[in-house]
């Protein structure tokens, strides 16, 4: 008892703080971007005629969604050296994130292709286009339409997940605040002041992704 | 350097896989118990409760673990409490739980007709019995797949608990790692292990969900 709360030590790290947070911000851009891509085509490749490749996509998945981020993060990062693969520790965070991001958007973009009815792709061969173009121009925005809150979440999830990044020592915004408790003494202050930010920083995105879905894919975008 | 063989660092492993075990229950009860108080807020007919139910939701739902943790672990001792690992990593994993199964369960509350509480007020019950009788095995039976899921997830949470200091699987998996430097075994026998706890449940949860009817 008798502890005063102290924030005096934030003039001087509101740099760090901010830097911190743009690194956040740059791992969940990258890895929403890839994970996203590399999605669809796992989806894809899920439905398509080849039995061995749909089950090489589904055992993917099941073993990334059942094993914690942070061992997949520790395996690429620690592990994946004794068999010649060296990674900067950014590289590794953004490979383990979107790894495990992907696992997860096959899934619902799987879902998503799933929910859209046989009629729409036919349609759309008797009108002549190509399958590709099927994919693309008809099936695809309808699907994404569908997921988008699915996906909006699991890019939060994922942003909250990436504090554990910190472990390997990239600069991210949990790192700072790793740093910043060492420095001034004050551990509880600075994870809560942290703790806080990631609470902005979720509600930002999530605004952010619900508007810019709105724009592309139309009203109706929740 | 101590030499381990394959066989020894998997069985240190697996012995320490209890500490995971007996966490993931600690924290799933825990977490059942406190989330039923946070329901209850969140569904009540007072304004002022459904706020803080929403909020306290919102708050564990928008903020990583990890911090939860540290603050768990280093605010407590700021009000005059000395903290063991465990019990941060215990109160930690069910407040985190708490939240997410709050949320869970008001969605099944939610997606209950009306005409299931006009009905439990229709037989003269209070409020109480209504979600005791009516309300609440109903809710908690639809949401039985998504709370299966969840604790596949609160499983894999256990091992953020290795960062304040819990000696977990994955505390010991980074022990044996510094003695023997083979981390590429250590690592991937730590994920099999996850895997083959996590995998059962994933199918059960897809098996529930299969037979519990779309409403």
């Amino acid at each position: 008892m008798g502890y005063s709360l102290d924030f005096g030590w934030l003039n001087g790290a509101m740099g760090a703080i901010a830097h911190g947070a743009a690194m956040t911000l740059l791992l969940i851009a990258c890895t929403t971007v890839l994970g996203i891509l590399i999605s669809v085509l796992l989806a894809a490749a899920r439905r398509s005629r080849y039995d061995l490749l749909s089950k090489a996509v589904a055992t993917y998945v099941e073993v990334i969604r059942n094993t914690p981020f942070l061992v997949q993060l520790f395996f690429i990062f620690f592990g994946l050296p004794s068999i010649g693969i060296r990674l900067d520790p950014v590289i590794a965070a953004i490979l383990a994130m979107t790894l495990n991001m992907a696992a997860y958007t096959t899934e619902i973009v799987g879902a998503g292709l799933d929910a859209v009815p046989k009629g729409q792709s036919e349609a759309a061969l008797a009108l002549g286009l190509k399958q590709r173009q099927v994919f693309i121009k008809i099936i695809l925005p309808q699907a994404l339409k569908v997921i988008f809150p699915a996906l909006t979440s699991q890019v939060v999830i994922m942003m909250l997940e990436s504090a554990v990044v910190s472990q390997i020592a990239v600069r991210e915004l949990a790192h700072e605040a790793d740093l910043l408790q060492a420095r001034t003494f004050r551990s509880f202050e600075t994870y809560l002041v942290v703790t806080m930010i990631y609470l902005g920083l979720s509600m930002a995105i999530r605004r952010f992704l619900v508007a810019g879905g709105r724009r592309v894919l139309g009203a109706g975008v929740s | 350097m101590i030499e381990f063989t394959f066989w020894d660092i998997l069985r240190n492993l697996v012995f320490a896989t209890r500490w995971t075990l007996l966490l993931s229950i600690v924290a799933f009860a825990g977490g059942a118990a406190v989330g039923l108080l946070i329901l209850f807020a969140r569904i009540s007919k007072r304004p002022w409760l459904r706020r803080f139910g929403a909020g306290y939701i919102a708050l564990f739902q928008g903020t990583p673990l990890l911090m939860q943790l540290f603050l768990m672990f280093f605010g407590l001792p700021m009000l005059g409490f000395r903290i063991e690992p465990w019990t941060a990593a215990a109160l930690g994993l069910t407040f985190y739980a708490s939240a997410y199964l709050a949320e869970i369960w008001r969605g099944g509350v939610e997606a209950l007709p009306r005409g299931q509480w006009d009905a439990g007020a229709s037989l003269g019950l209070h409020y109480l019995q209504e979600l005791r009788l009516v309300i609440l095995p109903q809710a908690f039976a639809i949401t039985r797949p998504p709370v299966v899921g969840f604790l596949v997830q609160l499983i894999k949470s256990t091992a953020l608990t290795s960062i304040i200091g819990f000696e977990e699987l994955l505390r010991t998996a980074n022990a044996i790692n510094n003695a023997t430097f083979e981390p590429f075994t250590v690592y991937g026998l730590v994920a099999v292990i996850f895997f083959v706890l996590c995998y059962p449940l994933t199918q059960y949860a897809r098996m529930l969900e299969r037979r519990t009817p779309a409403h």
